[in-house]
């Protein structure tokens, strides 16, 4: 192609240099040397933690981790938690960035009221909801108003409730990010393509199947990954609501740390987490790949 | 569609590419200033940088701040923090070698697992010998060594607090300011089934001290002791009557970190729990409460104390200042004022004034009633745990959600906490602390 | 009858116009109803803020403002460091946005663009330091920070939130930049472009609403990072390290005073740069 020659006429003509530098690693080594640097030796040490202790390598605060009567709810629930809020989130994220696309009345106020739970700490949206689901809350109170019976919504032995409530302070509090990319992901997606698919008889699903979510692949691989390791870090919302209840792996891994003073542990429990992380990051980069965009 | 100005309002013209470039190149003069000081005084040199885990609620703090403005000559830094951040933020100065602070504010437990970043007191505390510290808690300063790593500062203890609402419910022959457990028991039944709910409560939370309520008030009251006596028979009973008292007591106590906002919201009626955690739920409307002395049970009252102590670190700045401030907490001025202000009792030996007023009052006689009592049996905090007091208290609050909550047998139960306990007792190797029989040279375990 | 020479029209199929009609009133309930449920928290949530405390001990709730005071408001503002923390905490976001993007949109601009070897490790390196949950770094970095003569200053914070932020801006700019087509770029430079003015006056402009997306997040979760702010500062401390713990033990009142106090900045913000999330919405060519 023309545009190609006369790009790399220059290097031709210089034929005998000897090999540069890809301009690749110019653009993305300050941001490895300025990584490494900050945050390399804390991991190292951070890391080390788990398997060390004065005489050298140990599996004992691995075994001291696994015995924890807490251990294993936790790994549960954190495992369920994920399972059921990533896809919720996302196939609402994406209905509601459909919605907008559709042009309402008022578009432009309703985006930002969506992106508003972006802004609150996971602090304040714990405080929010235990004030909204506690026993003398505001839904308790709504429902007194109507006439209704105000029932325990997190109680201690009702897990599936718990849950319920976990998962709703969530998705409301988490949603925005997804949708905030989701949206900024929309606007590179040309209208063309999906009013040529519907001159061709496309239905909406089809539509939305074979037109809109290719496209959004990018946007979508990024909001997965983000999200999902975000959702394996924050448990704020979960211990406001639920106290010890409803235990989490990262709760577990600050209870260690900060309450029972045992760095060693809580680092054992910080690698389940690291580990699932990654796990989940390579099968969404994998799965979700571009053509052209792999190694 | 490919015309950017489309797009933008503004384009980004290089006047704009400039401008953004030049925030950038300010920002770090800005941040090389290090930023605004927030601890109310420059915590510069000729200031004491206090770091404390005490009076964290905003209204304490600026009271407590106010105090050590009036009694204190030197400017004052108070810094409160979580108990989490307190232990890493010293830990990590004294193993980097570079200290920031000069003066160390914290309970018992937390200074505990710090002995070895802590600087010798006891010229300090022969200083203020003459100010009549009690010595029980002399000898826990000791943290388990021979040297004193901490100066008293204040002390607390937990005491009941009872809504009048909750008085039409006592049984006739129970008088609630000489409570029996079996008295307070009764009285939660005809109060749930008075209400039609249960309105006691405890704090069960994650961040609650119901740990303290069985090592220093349930265990010793049935037992006599806190640790040799964990798992004998009488310990058995003592867990019956939890799992029966667990059963009038509002279910969401599992939530609650502290008493006063369930209380204050009606929630629950009758509470245990410290008394600066109670302290706000009367503040409004003092003649509507009452406080009471905790329970009695077989073998005495048995209650616990709360101490916090003054500690120099090792290698802080301004140390100078730092002991004069702690003669001036010392003194007995200083230490009434804490009471007024915050609600902690002095450490000295002084006649408390008469004029307290509302919840201060209210909470002054109960402290006053409990110590005093006939049958009072003390229980220290646990002695010499170090870095491993947090989870010795995992294990009491382990037995209570297995036994209470998850309905175990008791005994099996406290017989797997108590082979926990026994190997965390058997590596700390240190004598027993009362109630239990101390006896320096015997190693503390469960029998 | 008053115009003989009208003709008689056939029947008008009124039915698309009615359905369109009616999904048109479904698509504003449904959007109206989300706008509900995401509205209802923060209206709850300044509710209680403004509040007396007496009214947040009653039950039933009220749901509406029928006692308004601004004593927990007030009492929030004016204790101790907060006008400070404030300062502090504009000074670590500012400073963080502009670290995270010198460093950021570069390395996303060459995910994008570039194949090169090591496009996955890249990427996985970068979420790596992501996905390890900060506390168990709290004292290795503390004490990294002591060593290095930063701790306790805005400069230090910057430097971890930056860190932190890293990972988000990377790689939402590299999937935007990705959706730019190339023969724009391609043609700019044709006509006498350098690399950098191509990128700055063509790819950028197109790339602007994912860039806006990565710098809210990036400001957002420096302004309400609390646990590394806690642990490398003393005495110069950010909004929330200085209030959160001190809100954690306060009475309810306070607690929602502080929450919403520390929650307006960041919607101030959103609602400052959303301008650029959906500057295309009006275009219909998008």
């Amino acid at each position: 192609m023309a545009v190609e020659s006369v790009l790399s006429a220059p290097a031709l003509a210089v034929s005998v240099r000897p090999r540069r530098i890809p301009p690749a690693v110019w653009l993305i080594g300050p941001s490895i040397v300025f990584m490494a640097f900050l945050l390399g030796w804390p991991v190292v040490q951070g890391v080390l933690q788990a398997f060390r202790n004065e005489e050298g390598f140990t599996l004992e605060f691995v075994a001291r981790m696994a015995d924890d009567p807490y251990f294993w709810p936790a790994v549960r629930n954190t495992f369920l938690l994920i399972a059921v809020m990533i896809p919720l989130q996302f196939a609402f994220a994406i209905a509601m960035a459909l919605l907008l696309r559709a042009n309402p009345r008022f578009h432009k106020a309703h985006f930002f009221i969506w992106a508003i739970p972006l802004a609150l700490s996971d602090l304040a949206a714990g405080l929010v909801w235990l004030a909204i689901f506690n026993d003398r809350g505001y839904l308790n109170s709504a429902l007194s108003l109507v006439g209704l019976e105000g029932a325990s919504w997190l109680a201690y032995d009702n897990q599936t409730a718990l849950f319920v409530c976990v998962l709703i302070a969530e998705v409301w509090r988490s949603t925005s990010l997804v949708l905030v990319i989701v949206v900024s992901g929309l606007q590179g997606i040309p209208r063309d393509y999906d009013e040529a698919a519907q001159v061709f008889g496309a239905g909406f699903w089809q539509r939305l199947r074979h037109v809109t979510l290719p496209l959004l692949k990018p946007s979508l691989q990024v909001a997965l990954i983000l999200r999902t390791i975000l959702a394996f870090q924050t448990f704020a919302v979960a211990q406001a609501l639920t106290g010890q209840n409803f235990p989490l792996v990262v709760g577990e891994t600050y209870r260690w740390y900060t309450g029972l003073q045992n760095p060693n542990v809580a680092a054992a429990l910080a690698l389940i987490i690291l580990g699932a992380s990654l796990v989940t990051s390579i099968f969404y980069l994998r799965a979700l790949r571009e053509k052209g965009q792999g190694n | 569609m490919n015309d950017p100005g489309l797009f933008l309002h503004r384009p980004i013209t290089r006047r704009g590419a400039l401008l953004a470039g030049l925030a950038t190149a300010l920002t770090p003069l800005l941040t090389s200033c290090a930023g605004f000081s927030t601890s109310g005084s420059t915590a510069a040199s000729g200031s004491v940088g206090f770091l404390s885990t005490q009076f964290t609620p905003v209204e304490e703090k600026q009271r407590y701040q106010a105090v050590l403005a009036e009694f204190v000559d030197a400017p004052v830094a108070y810094n409160p923090v979580a108990p989490g951040v307190f232990a890493s933020t010293i830990q990590t100065q004294a193993t980097a070698g570079k200290i920031r602070t000069s003066l160390l504010g914290g309970l018992h437990g937390e200074l505990a697992p710090l002995a070895d970043s802590l600087d010798d007191v006891d010229g300090l505390l022969q200083d203020v010998a003459g100010k009549g510290f009690p010595p029980a808690i002399l000898e826990l300063t000791k943290l388990g060594g021979t040297t004193s790593k901490y100066v008293p500062w204040m002390q607390a203890t937990y005491v009941v607090a009872v809504h009048k609402k909750a008085l039409k419910w006592l049984p006739a022959d129970v008088d609630v300011n000489n409570l029996s457990y079996d008295g307070f028991l009764a009285w939660g039944k005809a109060a749930k089934k008075g209400a039609g709910r249960p309105v006691f409560g405890m704090p069960a939370g994650p961040k609650g001290l119901h740990h303290r309520f069985y090592q220093g008030y349930l265990l010793p009251s049935f037992t006599g002791g806190q640790m040799t006596t964990f798992r004998n028979a009488d310990a058995v009973d003592a867990w019956s009557y939890m799992k029966e008292l667990w059963e009038v007591m509002v279910p969401a106590s599992t939530n609650f970190d502290a008493m006063q906002e369930p209380l204050a919201r009606g929630e629950v009626l009758v509470a245990w729990d410290h008394v600066a955690r109670l302290i706000g739920a009367p503040a409004d409307n003092p003649e509507d409460w009452l406080m009471v002395p905790a329970p009695e049970g077989p073998k005495g009252r048995g209650y616990m104390l709360i101490v916090a102590g003054l500690a120099l670190p090792t290698g802080g700045r301004e140390r100078d200042l730092a002991e004069q401030t702690i003669r001036e907490l010392s003194d007995t001025r200083t230490q009434i004022e804490t009471l007024r202000a915050n609600g902690f009792f002095p450490v000295v030996q002084t006649e408390l004034p008469t004029d307290l007023t509302g919840a201060i009052s209210l909470e002054a006689d109960a402290v006053r009633q409990q110590q005093r009592s006939k049958s009072a049996l003390l229980a220290l905090p646990p002695v010499g745990l170090g870095a491993k007091e947090g989870e010795v208290s995992e294990i009491f609050k382990n037995c209570f959600a297995e036994i209470c909550l998850g309905d175990s047998p008791i005994q099996a139960t406290l017989d797997r906490q108590a082979t926990q306990l026994n190997t965390i007792l058997k590596e700390l190797d240190v004598p027993c602390w009362a109630p239990d029989p101390v006896s320096s040279g015997t190693k503390c375990e469960v029998a | 009858m008053m115009n003989p020479t009208s003709r008689v029209h056939p029947p008008v199929d009124t039915r698309p116009l009615a359905m369109r009609r009616r999904g048109r009133a479904y698509l504003q309930v449904a959007v109206l109803g989300i706008s509900l449920f995401m509205l209802l928290p923060i209206y709850l949530i300044s509710l209680a803020a403004l509040s007396t405390r007496e009214s947040l001990n009653r039950f039933p709730l009220s749901l509406l403002p029928t006692d308004v005071s601004f004593e927990t408001l007030a009492a929030f503002l004016g204790s101790t460091g907060i006008v400070g923390a404030f300062g502090n905490s504009i000074i670590v976001g500012v400073g963080t946005l502009a670290l995270s993007a010198l460093f950021g949109i570069p390395a996303g601009y060459a995910l994008a663009r570039f194949a090169f070897a090591g496009k996955e490790p890249y990427q996985l390196f970068l979420l790596f330091t992501r996905a390890l949950p900060i506390v168990v770094l709290s004292v290795p970095l503390a004490h990294l920070f002591l060593v290095a003569g930063i701790y306790d200053t805005t400069t230090g914070v910057i430097l971890l939130h930056a860190a932190l932020a890293l990972p988000t801006t990377i790689l939402i700019s590299a999937s935007v930049f990705l959706s730019v087509p190339r023969d724009v770029e391609e043609a700019a430079r044709i006509f006498g472009c350098s690399p950098a003015g191509a990128f700055l006056k063509v790819v950028m402009p197109m790339a602007l609403p994912g860039l806006a997306a990565a710098s809210i997040f990036t400001f957002v979760m420096s302004w309400n990072e609390v646990l590394g702010a806690s642990i490398l500062t003393l005495d110069h401390r950010t909004l929330p390290a200085q209030v959160l713990t001190s809100l954690s033990d306060s009475p309810l009142a306070y607690r929602f005073a502080g929450g919403f106090a520390l929650v307006v900045p960041s919607i101030i913000f959103i609602a400052f740069m959303r301008r650029f999330l959906t500057n295309m919405w009006g275009s219909t060519i998008r």
